[in-house]
Order: structure tokens, then sequence, then C-alpha cells
């Protein structure tokens, strides 16, 4: 089905004498009113991700009455989640993330029904999975599954409503192809890999993608309802240590290669590729040192040099004795505090930032530059648990 | 004329957290480059080691998106902001 736009004449779900009751503060105000509430129960909503966004998303979504909610989510509840993910509590945490959110999305509301999508949202399923739901919320954390988010609604012609968090900055809008501009108008093409740090080497305020969210949940209920004016073509900012919003107008890129006059993305593709993910460069495996062995050397005295690649507010959480600190976004600038004679041991939280200084450094002659493997994380595990896990 | 330019939070480091720099120019492109000379460590983040401006940088004037004006050429007035507007991917699946 299609989004239902004249509440009056559709043929829409009756509500049982429970949900009137349940619903009543919505059922009483003119802009929902009952036709609207079984407007919503008529509706299927996907959301992509379970996280920080897909929390309050998935409460108020539920609570709203929203008929069918689909659930896309392979990770599992992880400690680091609990500061922001409110689907999940303390006893949750190693356990599927789709469990816990079914059960808990249940209990806000056991009218809705709830379609777990227990895998990676991918080119081979996004298709199949999306084709059966009114709309799609991108509550994702990475860029290949927002291009996909993206296309998979542009192919379908379902709108996409967007949401993105990053440290206290977010991000709004609603992108649909056959009224205003996509994603890909906005965002042509991704930066590359390593410009842009993740939510789990940048960090975010756990308040954000509850804020976020929660507007994001907003427009899911206008589009489904028809009522006021949706984010098309509108990009919201937010500010959230200045409280400042602020908006800017979008427009639909006639050149776009998905939503434009001559589209060449007919299909979908593979976005880790397109997004510059999967082939950096190959160092091959021996760049990598184990934490037991650089323990083994330094206890030798053999003369090691140890970069600690992290930010600084990770370098006060816990440090390896006698490491010098320098930013990955800051060592190419100062390549010259190190010795290109000696054997380099980088490292950052678990590997990946740590892994692309490692390439920096050989490509300007840091011959003996190495991965510490498993990052400060695994130094912790294998040789100093007093070093704080984070 | 003087302009504000907005700084994202991932490029923030670079300006010493300042999320607003005042500059002059009377273009989009020059005030850019106003402000790389203040930020000499932003230069790589906007532009291509050919000087090109990144194509994943966007730029709006005031609220709109410079694409659909006249790109670097766009001329600005006295107190308007130019905001660098960042692809950012945070939502948080993990």
């Amino acid at each position: 089905m299609t989004l239902v736009h004249d509440l009056e004449n559709a043929v829409l779900p009756a509500l049982t004498p429970q949900e009137i009751r349940r619903y009543s503060r919505h059922l009483i105000m003119p802009e929902v009113g009952t036709a609207g509430q079984q407007a919503l129960k008529a509706a299927k909503v996907l959301m992509v991700g379970t996280g920080g966004l897909g929390s309050p998303l998935g409460m108020y979504l539920a609570a709203a009455g929203v008929g069918t909610l689909g659930l896309v989510e392979f990770d599992t509840v992880d400690e680091s989640n609990l500061h922001r993910q409110l689907l999940y509590s303390a006893s949750d945490v190693g356990r599927p993330k789709i469990q816990a959110a079914m059960e808990r999305l249940n209990e806000v509301n056991p009218h809705v029904e709830l379609v777990p999508h227990q895998v990676r949202l991918d080119s081979s399923n996004a298709l199949d999975i999306a084709k059966d739901y009114d709309l799609v919320v991108d509550g994702t954390d990475n860029f290949p599954t927002r291009y996909l988010v993206n296309d998979t609604c542009v192919l379908l012609g379902k709108p996409n409503v967007y949401g993105s968090i990053f440290r206290f900055e977010g991000q709004v809008s609603v992108f649909w192809a056959e009224k205003g501009p996509c994603y890909r108008c906005l965002f042509p093409e991704p930066p590359p890999p390593g410009l842009v740090p993740s939510c789990a080497e940048g960090g975010v305020l756990g308040v954000l993608p509850g804020i976020i969210g929660s507007l994001q949940a907003n427009e899911v209920i206008k589009l489904i309802l028809g009522r006021g004016e949706p984010a098309i073509g509108r990009l919201l900012l937010f500010d959230a240590l200045r409280l400042k919003f602020r908006e800017l107008k979008l427009r639909k890129n006639p050149e776009c290669p998905v939503c434009g006059e001559h589209p060449t993305v007919t299909s979908l593709i593979d976005y880790e590729q397109f997004c510059g993910l999967g082939q950096e460069e190959d160092l091959g495996p021996e760049i990598d040192i184990d934490p037991i062995e650089v323990k083994r050397l330094l206890d030798s005295g053999t003369k090691l040099t140890i970069l600690d690649v992290r930010n600084p507010p990770e370098f006060e959480i816990g440090t390896i004795e006698g490491a010098t600190l320098i930013p990955l976004p800051e060592l190419q600038d100062r390549l010259g505090e190190l010795d290109s004679r000696e054997t380099i041991i980088v490292h950052c939280h678990h590997g990946p930032r740590s892994t692309r200084a490692v390439g920096l450094l050989r490509k300007f002659g840091f011959t003996k530059a190495k991965n510490l493997k498993g990052g400060i994380d695994q130094w912790s595990v294998d040789v100093d648990p007093s070093v704080p896990r984070y | 004329m003087s302009l504000t330019i907005q700084i994202p939070t991932p490029l923030r480091r670079f300006t010493g957290e300042r999320g607003e720099v005042q500059v002059e120019g009377a273009t989009v492109g020059e005030a850019l480059r106003r402000l790389v000379d203040q930020h000499a460590a932003l230069q790589p983040h906007l532009y291509t080691e050919d000087g090109k401006l990144r194509s994943f940088v966007n730029l709006f004037l005031n609220d709109e998106d410079v694409r659909y004006l006249k790109q670097e050429n766009t001329p600005v007035q006295e107190g308007d902001t130019l905001s660098i507007i960042p692809s950012i991917a945070g939502g948080g699946l993990r």
C-alpha cells in the first residue's frame, strides 16, 4: 500500500474499544482524530537500526499506534550503548538487540505488529525487505548503509526519514525523490574513509539521538497523517551545545545519479566500494604486532616508540606507559616529531585508526611502523588490566 | 565584506574548537581561502591537492546551496553566513 492522503474516503482498519481508550489524547485532536489514528494503524514503517536514533523512534512510533513496525538490526547490546539507547537495560548486555527491542516495544504497545529482520541490510536484501513498507526511517550509523537506504527508497518510490548525529550536532530531513531531493542530491559523494570519525571514534552526547530520533518520529507521524509541512527539501540542523536550530533549503539535483533526469544508478550497487571501504591498501599481515610481543620487547629493553593516535579525551581515560600522543588527523602535519629510524608501535582504541596511521607512516618512509593488534583495548586484556576498557 | 563561516563539529579541531570564524571576502571562494589562511590545517579537508574544492564539501550561503548559486564565485553580502555542511553518518547501530 502507499501512504493514505485522502483519510475521509480511505478504507481503514477500525479501532477496538481498547485502542480508543489508549489513543484518546490523539483522537480528540482535530489534526489526528479517528481517521488519523486509523491511518496510523494501517501504516507500515521500516526502521533501519534500533540503536541511538532507533530507540526513541521505536518507542514513540509504537506508543503512537503505528500498526506495523519493521525492525532491521543485527547487532548485540553492548555496555557502551546504554548511555543513549533507551530501548535497552543493563540486563540486556550481550543479547541480540532485535530480541530485546521486540520485548521492550511489545511492552510499550501490544497492539503494534512488530516484524523482526535480524540481518545486516545490504544490496541483496534491501529491496525485498523495504518493499512491503510505506516508509523507511534511517537510523543507521555508517555511510554505506545510508546510501543503500537512500537508493532503496528512491527505487521503490518511498519516503526516507533521515536523521544523523555526531557528538552534539544533528541533522534531520525527509528525502522523498517523488516530491523533492534525495540524500544523494545533498551528498553526491561520501567523504573518503577516515576523514569523518564514527560515533565509536568521535563520541556522541547521549541525549542527542533522543532529540534527533524524536524529530524523525514526528516526521513519520506527519507523513502518515498527511498533516503539516514535512521536512521535504529542508535540512534541519541542531547544535545541542549552543541550543540552536537552523534550516537549509535543499534542491533536487537534476543530475542526481539516482533520482535525476537521467539516472545512472538503476539498481542497488556495492555501497562499501562506493564509500571507498574494503579497498584500502593491503599492508600485509606483517604490519601487526601482538600486545604480548610488544610487552616482551619492552621488558627486554628494546627501544620502541609507542605512538597513540587516539584523541586527547581517550588518552585521559588510560594510556600505555611512555606513549606519545598524536591524534590521527594531526599526524601528517606532525611527522617531524617522529624518528623514522626507530620502531614505532602505533595504537588506537582497537585498530582502525592505527592501521590508517601505519599506512600513512610507511608512505612517508617510516618503514618500521607497526600496528598494535587490537589496540589499547587488547593491551588492557593481555598485558595491563589497570588500563580501563571503554 | 565581513561574513561568518559556520564550522561543523568534525572540523572544529582545526579551528581551535571555534564554531564560527569571521572573515572578509567578496565571494564564497575568497572567504573560504581566508578561512584556510587563518587555519591552515583545514586545507586538506576542504581542498584537493590541486587546489579544487572537495566534492563532498557542501557549502550553504545563508540557507541556499552554493551549487545552485554561482558556486565559489557566488558574491557575498555584509553579514552573510556561510555554512560548511558535513556528511555525518552516526546514528547508533553500535
